[in-house]
């Protein structure tokens, strides 16, 4: 390791805790690592070893981790020396453009609800008409490309790309650079250096925009913050920036990997994707969507936070200033709360499952990611019925080493 | 039975809206929870009752008369 290790009670912790995250079994690109789902069999929580020799607490069952997600006394602040970094890039993250996904309330509040309006259920399902079209226009193009055709690069990432440019205010015509950027920002080996530079280009960027939005405001997110928030003195303009590459990063990475990954399983289940590709059922859909969010669990390396006061804990108090992480991709799969959980299910009809996590950071952009889902699975495997894989599952390359789990690249012809 | 919400917990998750739109709103200005009624028919009970289980900040109680 080139980064020394935070200082921390537990770096001298005897050797046999696991390291963390695991690797999933080969040829189970779908399952958590199997060394997970024992940790979860054989207690309530354990200690791991992390990138830089921390030992940070591990929970892995679906009710533990939802009373301590919202437990007060459980922090998302990563400032703290006690969190437990999902690598050394994101901590370069939040040193340069601290947001509101790693802050406690108030300040978490406060900075949040500058931007819930637009998130809210009615807002979003305006803007299911404006999806569809996308949506249908980028199978159009794929329709009359040469055969095979990469689903990430011509759909996967340019469905949710569009939509986030459309609510922020972005110009679409930029994707490249944001892509790329945020592409460095959610590998897992990404360097300091590295993520540091990606992550000032981008609210640099982000800055340039919100200046220009304040000049002339439009009716999008952005013009929004500049106006209501910025040109009030509310916020700085680097405050607003930070959090316009939030919303951008985490707007097209997550619901661009559910759209790849989620074809590619149900390409492995054709009698799902059978059942999906006939229904004119909403409901059916709507369930499929959260099927796949909960079967997939795309963001893969476990909540991450820090307690503020000790915490009983079963056998083990949970000391004030330990790291603690919460694997919501196990919790999704625990047996006390989903039959059959390996089992993909797209009427399971159930929205309980923590993919999109649980407290008061539960995911801003949930809205918006379930009605993408649901748009692009009502869609693309209608229009494309023959759609099939153009190489065979072991060659894809799989994004093991991403803060968010999917496929780098999906072939696929018809 | 009655529901009420605690609009200061509240983080505008929309879950509850999804799961009873009957029942709960968001408001305009910035997608926090408001009740469309405090009192739900008897057929929605049930579905009030899951709506404030799975609510990710624990901002609606349910109380059984
Ligand atoms: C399928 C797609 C998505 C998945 C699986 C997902 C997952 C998550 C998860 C697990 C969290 C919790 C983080 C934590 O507890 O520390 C989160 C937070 C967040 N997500 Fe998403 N997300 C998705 C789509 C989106 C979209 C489309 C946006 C759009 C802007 C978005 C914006 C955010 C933001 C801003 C937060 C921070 C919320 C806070 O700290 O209060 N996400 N997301
Ligand atoms: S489910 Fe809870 S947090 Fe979400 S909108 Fe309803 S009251 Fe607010």
């Amino acid at each position: 390791m080139t980064h020394p290790a935070a200082p921390s009670p537990t770096a001298t912790a005897p050797a046999g805790i696991p390291e963390y995250p695991m690797a999933r079994a080969s040829g189970c690109p779908f399952d958590p690592p199997p060394a997970l789902r024992a940790l979860q069999t054989e207690g309530r929580i354990s200690r791991v070893r992390l990138w830089d020799g921390s030992t940070p607490w591990l929970v892995t069952r679906y009710d533990d981790e939802r009373a301590l997600l919202s437990d007060p006394c459980i922090s998302s602040d990563n400032t703290h020396p006690g969190y437990p970094h999902v690598s050394a890039g994101a901590l370069e993250r939040r040193k340069r453009a601290p947001t509101f996904i790693n802050m406690d309330d108030p300040d978490h509040a406060r900075l949040r609800r500058m931007v819930t309006a637009r998130f809210a259920i009615k807002r979003v399902e305006a803007l299911r008409p404006a999806i569809q079209r996308i949506v249908d226009e980028l199978i159009d193009a794929m329709l009359t490309a040469p055969k095979p055709v990469d689903l990430v690069e011509e759909f996967a990432l340019p469905v949710p790309s569009r939509v986030i440019c459309e609510l922020l205010g972005v110009p679409y015509a930029d994707h490249g650079f944001f892509q790329s950027n945020s592409r460095i920002l959610v590998k897992r080996d990404t360097s300091p250096k590295a993520a540091g530079e990606a992550i000032d280009k981008l609210v640099h960027y982000l800055e340039s925009l919100v200046t220009e939005k304040l000049a002339h405001p439009g009716d999008d997110l952005l013009s929004k913050l500049a106006v209501e928030q910025v040109a009030t003195g509310e916020i700085s303009t680097r405050v607003a920036a930070a959090m316009g590459t939030l919303l951008l990063t985490a707007g097209h990475e997550t619901t661009a990997n559910m759209i790849a990954l989620g074809t590619l399983a149900l390409l492995q289940h054709p009698d799902q994707l059978a059942a999906l590709r006939e229904t004119g059922d909403p409901g059916l859909i709507a369930s499929a969507v959260e099927e796949l969010l909960r079967y997939l669990s795309i963001v893969h390396t476990g909540r991450r936070r820090v307690a503020l006061a000790d915490i009983d804990f079963g056998d083990v108090v949970i000391r004030a200033g330990d790291g603690v992480i919460l694997a919501n991709d196990a919790a999704n799969r625990d047996t006390s709360v989903f039959p059959d959980p390996d089992r993909l299910d797209i009427d399971r009809g159930t929205r309980q499952h923590l993919a999109f996590g649980f407290g008061v950071h539960q995911c801003l952009g949930q809205p918006l990611a379930r009605v993408e889902l649901q748009v692009v699975y009502a869609t693309l495997y209608r229009r494309i019925p023959t759609l099939r894989l153009a190489v065979d599952l072991d060659q894809l390359p799989f994004k093991s080493d991403g803060l968010v789990y999917g496929v780098y690249k999906l072939p696929v012809t018809w | 039975m009655r529901i009420s919400v605690d609009q200061d917990k509240c983080i505008a998750s929309g879950m509850c809206v999804l799961a009873v739109p009957e029942v709960f709103d968001q408001r305009e200005e910035d997608g926090i929870v408001i009740l469309r009624t405090d009192v739900p028919p008897p057929e929605l009970r049930e579905a009030a009752r899951e709506a404030a289980a799975s609510c990710p900040s624990w901002a609606i109680t349910v109380t059984e008369s």
